[in-house]
Protein backbone atom coordinates (compact mmCIF):
# COMPACT_ATOMS: atom_id res chain seq x y z
CA UNK A 1 0.00 0.00 0.00
CA UNK A 2 1.30 3.48 -0.90
CA UNK A 3 1.79 6.20 1.74
CA UNK A 4 -1.44 7.95 0.65
CA UNK A 5 -3.31 4.68 1.15
CA UNK A 6 -1.82 4.20 4.61
CA UNK A 7 -2.82 7.72 5.66
CA UNK A 8 -6.40 7.53 4.30
CA UNK A 9 -6.91 4.06 5.80
CA UNK A 10 -5.57 5.13 9.22
CA UNK A 11 -7.72 8.28 9.23
CA UNK A 12 -10.86 6.38 8.20
CA UNK A 13 -10.36 3.61 10.76
CA UNK A 14 -9.56 6.07 13.57
CA UNK A 15 -12.61 8.23 12.78
CA UNK A 16 -14.84 5.15 12.59
CA UNK A 17 -13.57 3.81 15.92
CA UNK A 18 -13.98 7.17 17.69
CA UNK A 19 -17.56 7.56 16.42
CA UNK A 20 -18.41 3.98 17.41
CA UNK A 21 -16.86 4.24 20.88
CA UNK A 22 -18.39 7.70 21.37
CA UNK A 23 -21.84 6.21 20.79
CA UNK A 24 -21.31 3.28 23.18
CA UNK A 25 -18.88 4.33 25.92
CA UNK A 26 -20.12 7.10 28.26
CA UNK A 27 -16.96 9.27 28.28
CA UNK A 28 -17.18 13.04 27.82
CA UNK A 29 -14.02 13.23 25.71
CA UNK A 30 -15.20 10.49 23.32
CA UNK A 31 -18.68 12.02 23.07
CA UNK A 32 -17.19 15.44 22.27
CA UNK A 33 -14.85 13.97 19.66
CA UNK A 34 -17.74 12.03 18.13
CA UNK A 35 -19.93 15.14 17.87
CA UNK A 36 -17.05 17.08 16.31
CA UNK A 37 -16.37 14.34 13.74
CA UNK A 38 -20.05 14.03 12.85
CA UNK A 39 -20.23 17.80 12.34
CA UNK A 40 -17.23 17.57 10.01
CA UNK A 41 -19.00 14.75 8.16
CA UNK A 42 -22.10 16.92 7.70
CA UNK A 43 -19.91 19.76 6.38
CA UNK A 44 -18.09 17.45 3.97
CA UNK A 45 -21.43 15.95 2.85
CA UNK A 46 -22.69 19.50 2.18
CA UNK A 47 -19.63 20.24 0.05
CA UNK A 48 -20.10 16.86 -1.68
CA UNK A 49 -23.51 18.05 -2.91
CA UNK A 50 -21.75 20.87 -4.78
CA UNK A 51 -19.27 18.37 -6.26
CA UNK A 52 -22.20 16.12 -7.24
CA UNK A 53 -23.99 18.96 -9.01
CA UNK A 54 -20.81 19.80 -10.92
CA UNK A 55 -20.61 16.09 -11.89
CA UNK A 56 -24.23 16.20 -13.12
CA UNK A 57 -23.52 19.35 -15.12
CA UNK A 58 -20.33 17.99 -16.69
CA UNK A 59 -22.00 14.67 -17.65
CA UNK A 60 -24.85 16.45 -19.41
CA UNK A 61 -22.58 19.03 -21.08
CA UNK A 62 -20.61 16.07 -22.48
CA UNK A 63 -23.86 14.54 -23.77
CA UNK A 64 -24.78 17.84 -25.45
CA UNK A 65 -21.33 17.92 -27.11
CA UNK A 66 -21.72 14.30 -28.31
CA UNK A 67 -25.33 14.98 -29.45
CA UNK A 68 -26.39 11.85 -27.52
CA UNK A 69 -29.75 12.52 -25.87
CA UNK A 70 -28.81 16.17 -26.18
CA UNK A 71 -32.39 17.53 -26.03
CA UNK A 72 -33.03 16.26 -22.51
CA UNK A 73 -29.53 17.18 -21.39
CA UNK A 74 -29.94 20.73 -22.69
CA UNK A 75 -33.25 21.00 -20.85
CA UNK A 76 -31.58 19.75 -17.65
CA UNK A 77 -28.69 22.21 -17.89
CA UNK A 78 -30.99 25.16 -18.65
CA UNK A 79 -33.35 24.17 -15.78
CA UNK A 80 -30.43 23.75 -13.39
CA UNK A 81 -29.02 27.18 -14.18
CA UNK A 82 -32.48 28.81 -14.12
CA UNK A 83 -33.22 27.26 -10.69
CA UNK A 84 -29.85 28.50 -9.44
CA UNK A 85 -30.59 32.06 -10.64
CA UNK A 86 -34.09 32.00 -9.11
CA UNK A 87 -32.77 30.64 -5.78
CA UNK A 88 -30.01 33.28 -5.65
CA UNK A 89 -32.35 36.21 -6.35
CA UNK A 90 -35.44 35.10 -4.42
CA UNK A 91 -33.61 33.10 -1.64
CA UNK A 92 -34.38 29.36 -1.18
CA UNK A 93 -37.52 30.20 0.87
CA UNK A 94 -38.68 33.02 -1.42
CA UNK A 95 -41.70 33.17 -3.74
CA UNK A 96 -39.73 32.25 -6.86
CA UNK A 97 -38.20 29.14 -5.29
CA UNK A 98 -41.57 28.10 -3.86
CA UNK A 99 -43.21 28.55 -7.26
CA UNK A 100 -40.54 26.32 -8.81
CA UNK A 101 -41.05 23.68 -6.12
CA UNK A 102 -44.87 23.76 -6.02
CA UNK A 103 -45.38 24.27 -9.74
CA UNK A 104 -42.77 21.96 -11.27
CA UNK A 105 -40.87 19.68 -8.89
CA UNK A 106 -43.82 18.51 -6.78
CA UNK A 107 -46.19 17.74 -9.73
CA UNK A 108 -43.42 15.91 -11.61
CA UNK A 109 -42.58 13.78 -8.55
CA UNK A 110 -46.31 13.10 -8.02
CA UNK A 111 -46.57 11.95 -11.65
CA UNK A 112 -43.64 9.60 -11.15
CA UNK A 113 -45.36 8.27 -8.00
CA UNK A 114 -48.47 7.53 -10.09
CA UNK A 115 -46.31 5.87 -12.73
CA UNK A 116 -44.82 3.75 -9.94
CA UNK A 117 -48.26 2.41 -8.96
CA UNK A 118 -48.99 1.40 -12.55
CA UNK A 119 -45.55 -0.23 -12.84
CA UNK A 120 -46.23 -2.16 -9.62
CA UNK A 121 -49.53 -3.46 -10.95
CA UNK A 122 -47.89 -4.46 -14.22
CA UNK A 123 -45.01 -6.16 -12.36
CA UNK A 124 -47.46 -8.21 -10.27
CA UNK A 125 -49.18 -9.37 -13.45
CA UNK A 126 -45.82 -10.30 -14.96
CA UNK A 127 -44.68 -12.18 -11.84
CA UNK A 128 -46.63 -15.34 -12.58
CA UNK A 129 -45.22 -15.43 -16.10
CA UNK A 130 -41.62 -14.97 -14.89
CA UNK A 131 -41.57 -17.10 -11.77
CA UNK A 132 -44.61 -19.32 -11.77
CA UNK A 133 -44.60 -21.16 -8.45
CA UNK A 134 -46.18 -21.47 -5.04
CA UNK A 135 -44.29 -18.49 -3.58
CA UNK A 136 -45.44 -16.18 -6.38
CA UNK A 137 -49.06 -17.27 -5.87
CA UNK A 138 -48.76 -16.67 -2.10
CA UNK A 139 -47.19 -13.25 -2.78
CA UNK A 140 -50.00 -12.12 -5.09
CA UNK A 141 -52.78 -13.63 -2.94
CA UNK A 142 -51.40 -11.85 0.17
CA UNK A 143 -51.19 -8.54 -1.69
CA UNK A 144 -54.78 -8.88 -2.96
CA UNK A 145 -56.15 -9.85 0.49
CA UNK A 146 -54.37 -6.95 2.24
CA UNK A 147 -55.52 -4.54 -0.46
CA UNK A 148 -59.14 -5.67 -0.20
CA UNK A 149 -58.88 -5.55 3.59
CA UNK A 150 -57.61 -1.96 3.63
CA UNK A 151 -59.04 -0.24 0.55
CA UNK A 152 -62.29 1.77 0.70
CA UNK A 153 -64.59 -0.39 -1.44
CA UNK A 154 -67.77 0.99 -3.13
CA UNK A 155 -69.98 -1.61 -1.43
CA UNK A 156 -68.40 -1.16 2.04
CA UNK A 157 -65.68 -3.15 3.73
CA UNK A 158 -65.65 -6.95 3.77
CA UNK A 159 -65.84 -7.68 7.51
CA UNK A 160 -63.97 -10.98 7.55
CA UNK A 161 -61.13 -9.53 5.48
CA UNK A 162 -61.02 -6.19 7.29
CA UNK A 163 -61.25 -7.44 10.89
CA UNK A 164 -59.93 -11.02 10.85
CA UNK A 165 -57.81 -12.14 7.91
CA UNK A 166 -55.89 -8.94 7.04
CA UNK A 167 -54.92 -8.13 10.68
CA UNK A 168 -53.86 -11.77 11.21
CA UNK A 169 -51.66 -11.73 8.09
CA UNK A 170 -50.12 -8.38 9.10
CA UNK A 171 -49.51 -9.29 12.74
CA UNK A 172 -48.32 -12.89 12.39
CA UNK A 173 -46.68 -14.01 9.11
CA UNK A 174 -45.82 -10.52 7.78
CA UNK A 175 -44.41 -9.27 11.10
CA UNK A 176 -42.42 -12.50 11.62
CA UNK A 177 -41.04 -12.48 8.07
CA UNK A 178 -40.18 -8.77 8.23
CA UNK A 179 -38.34 -9.23 11.54
CA UNK A 180 -36.42 -12.19 10.12
CA UNK A 181 -35.35 -10.16 7.08
CA UNK A 182 -34.44 -7.15 9.24
CA UNK A 183 -32.31 -9.31 11.57
CA UNK A 184 -30.46 -10.66 8.51
CA UNK A 185 -29.96 -7.13 7.14
CA UNK A 186 -28.77 -5.88 10.55
CA UNK A 187 -26.19 -8.69 10.80
CA UNK A 188 -25.02 -7.92 7.26
CA UNK A 189 -24.72 -4.22 8.11
CA UNK A 190 -22.75 -5.04 11.28
CA UNK A 191 -20.19 -7.21 9.48
CA UNK A 192 -19.94 -4.68 6.62
CA UNK A 193 -19.17 -1.93 9.13
CA UNK A 194 -16.57 -4.08 10.88
CA UNK A 195 -14.87 -4.92 7.55
CA UNK A 196 -14.46 -1.19 6.95
CA UNK A 197 -13.12 -0.69 10.50
CA UNK A 198 -10.63 -3.52 9.91
CA UNK A 199 -9.56 -1.87 6.65
CA UNK A 200 -10.55 -4.95 4.62
CA UNK A 201 -12.98 -2.83 2.55
CA UNK A 202 -11.55 0.53 1.57
CA UNK A 203 -14.10 2.38 -0.58
CA UNK A 204 -12.16 5.61 0.04
CA UNK A 205 -9.42 4.61 -2.41
CA UNK A 206 -6.93 3.27 0.08
CA UNK A 207 -5.60 0.54 -2.20
CA UNK B 1 -23.29 2.60 30.79
CA UNK B 2 -26.76 1.12 30.28
CA UNK B 3 -27.57 -2.52 29.52
CA UNK B 4 -28.15 -1.87 25.79
CA UNK B 5 -24.72 -0.25 25.47
CA UNK B 6 -23.01 -3.18 27.23
CA UNK B 7 -24.89 -5.69 25.04
CA UNK B 8 -23.93 -3.75 21.89
CA UNK B 9 -20.24 -3.69 22.88
CA UNK B 10 -20.28 -7.44 23.63
CA UNK B 11 -21.97 -8.22 20.28
CA UNK B 12 -19.47 -6.05 18.38
CA UNK B 13 -16.45 -7.57 20.17
CA UNK B 14 -17.70 -11.16 19.67
CA UNK B 15 -18.49 -10.49 15.99
CA UNK B 16 -15.11 -8.83 15.40
CA UNK B 17 -13.28 -11.69 17.18
CA UNK B 18 -15.09 -14.34 15.16
CA UNK B 19 -14.41 -12.49 11.92
CA UNK B 20 -10.68 -12.33 12.67
CA UNK B 21 -10.65 -16.01 13.68
CA UNK B 22 -12.43 -17.17 10.53
CA UNK B 23 -10.26 -14.94 8.35
CA UNK B 24 -7.20 -16.71 9.77
CA UNK B 25 -8.82 -20.14 9.31
CA UNK B 26 -9.95 -19.28 5.76
CA UNK B 27 -6.32 -19.03 4.65
CA UNK B 28 -6.05 -22.79 5.24
CA UNK B 29 -9.49 -23.94 4.07
CA UNK B 30 -11.74 -21.71 1.91
CA UNK B 31 -15.46 -22.38 2.56
CA UNK B 32 -18.07 -23.48 0.03
CA UNK B 33 -21.40 -21.60 -0.06
CA UNK B 34 -24.87 -22.61 -1.18
CA UNK B 35 -25.72 -21.71 -4.75
CA UNK B 36 -27.48 -18.36 -5.20
CA UNK B 37 -28.66 -18.33 -8.85
CA UNK B 38 -28.57 -14.51 -9.08
CA UNK B 39 -24.80 -14.47 -8.37
CA UNK B 40 -24.13 -17.35 -10.79
CA UNK B 41 -26.00 -15.47 -13.53
CA UNK B 42 -24.26 -12.20 -12.66
CA UNK B 43 -20.87 -13.89 -13.01
CA UNK B 44 -21.95 -15.17 -16.43
CA UNK B 45 -23.23 -11.68 -17.39
CA UNK B 46 -19.85 -10.19 -16.42
CA UNK B 47 -18.05 -12.67 -18.70
CA UNK B 48 -20.49 -12.05 -21.56
CA UNK B 49 -20.16 -8.28 -21.31
CA UNK B 50 -16.38 -8.60 -21.70
CA UNK B 51 -16.75 -10.97 -24.65
CA UNK B 52 -19.31 -8.99 -26.65
CA UNK B 53 -17.92 -5.53 -25.88
CA UNK B 54 -20.88 -4.28 -23.87
CA UNK B 55 -20.94 -2.78 -20.39
CA UNK B 56 -22.67 -3.31 -17.06
CA UNK B 57 -24.61 -0.55 -15.36
CA UNK B 58 -24.53 -0.34 -11.57
CA UNK B 59 -27.16 1.62 -9.70
CA UNK B 60 -26.09 2.05 -6.08
CA UNK B 61 -29.12 3.73 -4.52
CA UNK B 62 -29.41 7.03 -2.71
CA UNK B 63 -28.11 6.45 0.77
CA UNK B 64 -26.07 9.18 2.40
CA UNK B 65 -22.92 7.87 4.06
CA UNK B 66 -23.97 9.21 7.46
CA UNK B 67 -27.23 7.21 7.57
CA UNK B 68 -27.76 3.53 8.57
CA UNK B 69 -28.67 2.66 4.97
CA UNK B 70 -25.04 3.22 3.96
CA UNK B 71 -24.12 -0.41 4.83
CA UNK B 72 -26.04 -1.59 1.76
CA UNK B 73 -24.17 0.93 -0.38
CA UNK B 74 -20.80 -0.23 1.02
CA UNK B 75 -21.70 -3.86 0.22
CA UNK B 76 -22.61 -2.80 -3.32
CA UNK B 77 -19.33 -0.86 -3.62
CA UNK B 78 -17.38 -4.06 -2.76
CA UNK B 79 -19.17 -5.88 -5.58
CA UNK B 80 -18.56 -2.94 -7.92
CA UNK B 81 -14.83 -2.99 -7.13
CA UNK B 82 -14.57 -6.72 -7.86
CA UNK B 83 -16.70 -6.53 -11.00
CA UNK B 84 -14.81 -3.49 -12.30
CA UNK B 85 -11.51 -5.40 -11.91
CA UNK B 86 -13.00 -8.32 -13.89
CA UNK B 87 -14.41 -6.16 -16.72
CA UNK B 88 -11.37 -3.92 -17.05
CA UNK B 89 -10.05 -6.10 -19.88
CA UNK B 90 -13.21 -5.39 -21.92
CA UNK B 91 -13.84 -2.48 -24.29
CA UNK B 92 -16.40 -0.83 -22.05
CA UNK B 93 -15.90 -0.60 -18.29
CA UNK B 94 -18.99 -0.31 -16.05
CA UNK B 95 -20.99 2.86 -15.66
CA UNK B 96 -22.44 3.72 -12.25
CA UNK B 97 -25.39 5.86 -11.19
CA UNK B 98 -26.21 6.97 -7.66
CA UNK B 99 -28.58 9.33 -5.90
CA UNK B 100 -26.27 10.82 -3.30
CA UNK B 101 -23.28 13.03 -3.98
CA UNK B 102 -21.00 11.58 -1.28
CA UNK B 103 -21.78 8.09 -2.62
CA UNK B 104 -20.89 9.31 -6.12
CA UNK B 105 -17.49 10.50 -4.87
CA UNK B 106 -16.86 7.12 -3.17
CA UNK B 107 -17.92 5.36 -6.38
CA UNK B 108 -15.37 7.38 -8.35
CA UNK B 109 -12.72 6.43 -5.80
CA UNK B 110 -13.72 2.75 -5.97
CA UNK B 111 -13.58 2.71 -9.78
CA UNK B 112 -10.26 4.55 -9.78
CA UNK B 113 -8.90 2.04 -7.28
CA UNK B 114 -10.09 -0.88 -9.47
CA UNK B 115 -8.39 0.66 -12.54
CA UNK B 116 -5.15 1.09 -10.59
CA UNK B 117 -5.31 -2.51 -9.30
CA UNK B 118 -5.68 -3.68 -12.91
CA UNK B 119 -2.72 -1.47 -13.93
CA UNK B 120 -4.88 0.79 -16.10
CA UNK B 121 -5.12 3.89 -13.93
CA UNK B 122 -4.74 6.25 -16.90
CA UNK B 123 -7.87 4.85 -18.58
CA UNK B 124 -10.11 5.81 -15.67
CA UNK B 125 -12.92 8.20 -16.63
CA UNK B 126 -14.44 10.09 -13.66
CA UNK B 127 -17.68 10.53 -15.61
CA UNK B 128 -18.34 6.78 -15.48
CA UNK B 129 -19.70 7.45 -11.98
CA UNK B 130 -22.68 9.78 -12.25
CA UNK B 131 -24.98 11.52 -9.81
CA UNK B 132 -28.33 11.28 -11.60
CA UNK B 133 -30.55 13.10 -9.11
CA UNK B 134 -30.85 14.11 -5.48
CA UNK B 135 -34.46 13.08 -4.76
CA UNK B 136 -35.67 9.44 -5.03
CA UNK B 137 -37.67 9.97 -8.21
CA UNK B 138 -35.23 12.32 -9.94
CA UNK B 139 -32.48 9.77 -9.25
CA UNK B 140 -34.57 6.97 -10.78
CA UNK B 141 -35.59 9.15 -13.74
CA UNK B 142 -31.95 10.11 -14.35
CA UNK B 143 -30.73 6.50 -14.15
CA UNK B 144 -33.29 5.17 -16.68
CA UNK B 145 -31.43 6.54 -19.77
CA UNK B 146 -28.29 4.69 -18.61
CA UNK B 147 -30.31 1.43 -18.36
CA UNK B 148 -31.72 2.04 -21.87
CA UNK B 149 -28.26 2.68 -23.35
CA UNK B 150 -27.84 0.07 -26.08
CA UNK B 151 -24.28 -0.63 -24.96
CA UNK B 152 -25.51 -1.82 -21.55
CA UNK B 153 -26.04 -5.58 -21.43
CA UNK B 154 -26.74 -5.94 -17.71
CA UNK B 155 -27.89 -3.94 -14.71
CA UNK B 156 -26.87 -4.41 -11.10
CA UNK B 157 -29.35 -2.44 -8.98
CA UNK B 158 -28.06 -2.76 -5.45
CA UNK B 159 -27.99 -0.51 -2.38
CA UNK B 160 -30.46 1.54 -0.38
CA UNK B 161 -33.68 2.21 -2.27
CA UNK B 162 -37.35 2.87 -1.61
CA UNK B 163 -40.26 1.71 -3.75
CA UNK B 164 -38.92 3.87 -6.62
CA UNK B 165 -36.71 0.86 -7.42
CA UNK B 166 -39.66 -0.38 -9.52
CA UNK B 167 -38.93 2.34 -12.11
CA UNK B 168 -35.38 0.99 -12.51
CA UNK B 169 -36.27 -2.73 -12.60
CA UNK B 170 -39.15 -2.02 -14.98
CA UNK B 171 -36.86 -0.11 -17.36
CA UNK B 172 -34.32 -2.97 -17.15
CA UNK B 173 -37.03 -5.54 -17.94
CA UNK B 174 -38.13 -3.57 -20.99
CA UNK B 175 -34.65 -3.62 -22.49
CA UNK B 176 -34.47 -7.42 -22.03
CA UNK B 177 -31.06 -6.92 -20.43
CA UNK B 178 -29.89 -9.11 -17.56
CA UNK B 179 -30.69 -7.56 -14.19
CA UNK B 180 -30.03 -8.40 -10.57
CA UNK B 181 -31.53 -6.27 -7.80
CA UNK B 182 -31.16 -6.03 -4.04
CA UNK B 183 -32.16 -3.49 -1.41
CA UNK B 184 -31.92 -3.20 2.35
CA UNK B 185 -35.30 -1.49 2.69
CA UNK B 186 -38.31 -3.82 3.26
CA UNK B 187 -40.85 -2.16 0.90
CA UNK B 188 -38.19 -2.07 -1.81
CA UNK B 189 -37.51 -5.80 -1.32
CA UNK B 190 -41.22 -6.57 -1.76
CA UNK B 191 -41.28 -4.48 -4.93
CA UNK B 192 -38.18 -6.06 -6.41
CA UNK B 193 -39.40 -9.58 -5.64
CA UNK B 194 -42.29 -8.85 -8.01
CA UNK B 195 -40.39 -6.88 -10.61
CA UNK B 196 -36.74 -7.96 -10.82
CA UNK B 197 -35.41 -10.80 -12.95
CA UNK B 198 -32.98 -11.91 -10.23
CA UNK B 199 -33.93 -10.51 -6.82
CA UNK B 200 -31.68 -10.88 -3.79
CA UNK B 201 -33.69 -10.95 -0.58
CA UNK B 202 -32.58 -9.88 2.91
CA UNK B 203 -28.99 -10.57 3.87
CA UNK B 204 -28.12 -11.98 0.41
CA UNK B 205 -27.20 -8.40 -0.52
CA UNK B 206 -24.34 -8.54 2.00
CA UNK B 207 -23.07 -11.90 0.66
CA UNK B 208 -22.02 -10.50 -2.73
CA UNK B 209 -18.39 -9.94 -1.67
CA UNK B 210 -17.97 -13.56 -0.53
CA UNK B 211 -19.56 -14.94 -3.71
CA UNK B 212 -17.25 -12.80 -5.86
CA UNK B 213 -14.16 -13.66 -3.81
CA UNK B 214 -13.55 -10.11 -2.65
CA UNK B 215 -11.24 -11.42 0.08
CA UNK B 216 -11.03 -13.77 3.08
CA UNK B 217 -12.69 -11.20 5.36
CA UNK B 218 -15.84 -11.35 3.20
CA UNK B 219 -15.99 -15.15 3.58
CA UNK B 220 -15.40 -14.81 7.31
CA UNK B 221 -18.13 -12.20 7.73
CA UNK B 222 -20.64 -14.42 5.92
CA UNK B 223 -19.77 -17.34 8.18
CA UNK B 224 -20.11 -15.13 11.28
CA UNK B 225 -23.52 -13.91 10.06
CA UNK B 226 -24.66 -17.55 9.84
CA UNK B 227 -23.43 -18.28 13.38
CA UNK B 228 -25.05 -15.15 14.83
CA UNK B 229 -28.30 -15.93 13.03
CA UNK B 230 -28.42 -19.40 14.64
CA UNK B 231 -27.67 -17.85 18.04
CA UNK B 232 -30.54 -15.40 17.57
CA UNK B 233 -32.86 -18.24 16.48
CA UNK B 234 -31.85 -20.22 19.60
CA UNK B 235 -32.44 -17.18 21.81
CA UNK B 236 -35.87 -16.52 20.27
CA UNK B 237 -36.98 -20.16 20.58
CA UNK B 238 -35.51 -20.40 24.10
CA UNK B 239 -37.29 -17.19 25.11
CA UNK B 240 -40.60 -18.44 23.72
CA UNK B 241 -40.25 -21.77 25.55
CA UNK B 242 -39.29 -20.01 28.79
CA UNK B 243 -42.33 -17.73 28.44
CA UNK B 244 -44.62 -20.69 27.75
CA UNK B 245 -43.34 -22.63 30.74
CA UNK B 246 -43.54 -19.62 33.02
CA UNK B 247 -39.80 -19.22 33.55
CA UNK B 248 -39.85 -15.66 32.16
Amino acid sequence: MKLRGVITTSLAISAGLIVLLGALVPMDLLAALRTELLQWAVLVAGFAVLVGIVNLLVVHLAKIRNKKGSGYSLLLVVSLLASLVVAIFSTPQGTGSRLLFDGIIQPVEASLMALMSISLLYASMRLLRHRAGLLSIVFIATAVILLLGAAPLPFGEIDILHYVIAPFIEQVPVAAGARGILIGVALGALTTGLRILFGADRPYGGK
Amino acid sequence: MNLTGIAAIIIIIVTAGLMLLFTALHLRRPPAWRDIPAFTRLRRAVGLSVEDGTRLHFSLGRSSLVTPGSAASFAALSLLQKTAELTMVGDRPPVVSSGDSSLTILTQDTLHSAYQTAGAGSQYDPLSAQLTGLTPFSYAAGAIPLIRDEAVSGNVIMGHFGPEIILLTDAAERTNAFNVAAAADLPAQAVLYASAQNPLIGEELFASGAYFNAGPMHHASLRVQDILRWLIVAALVGGAIARLTGLL
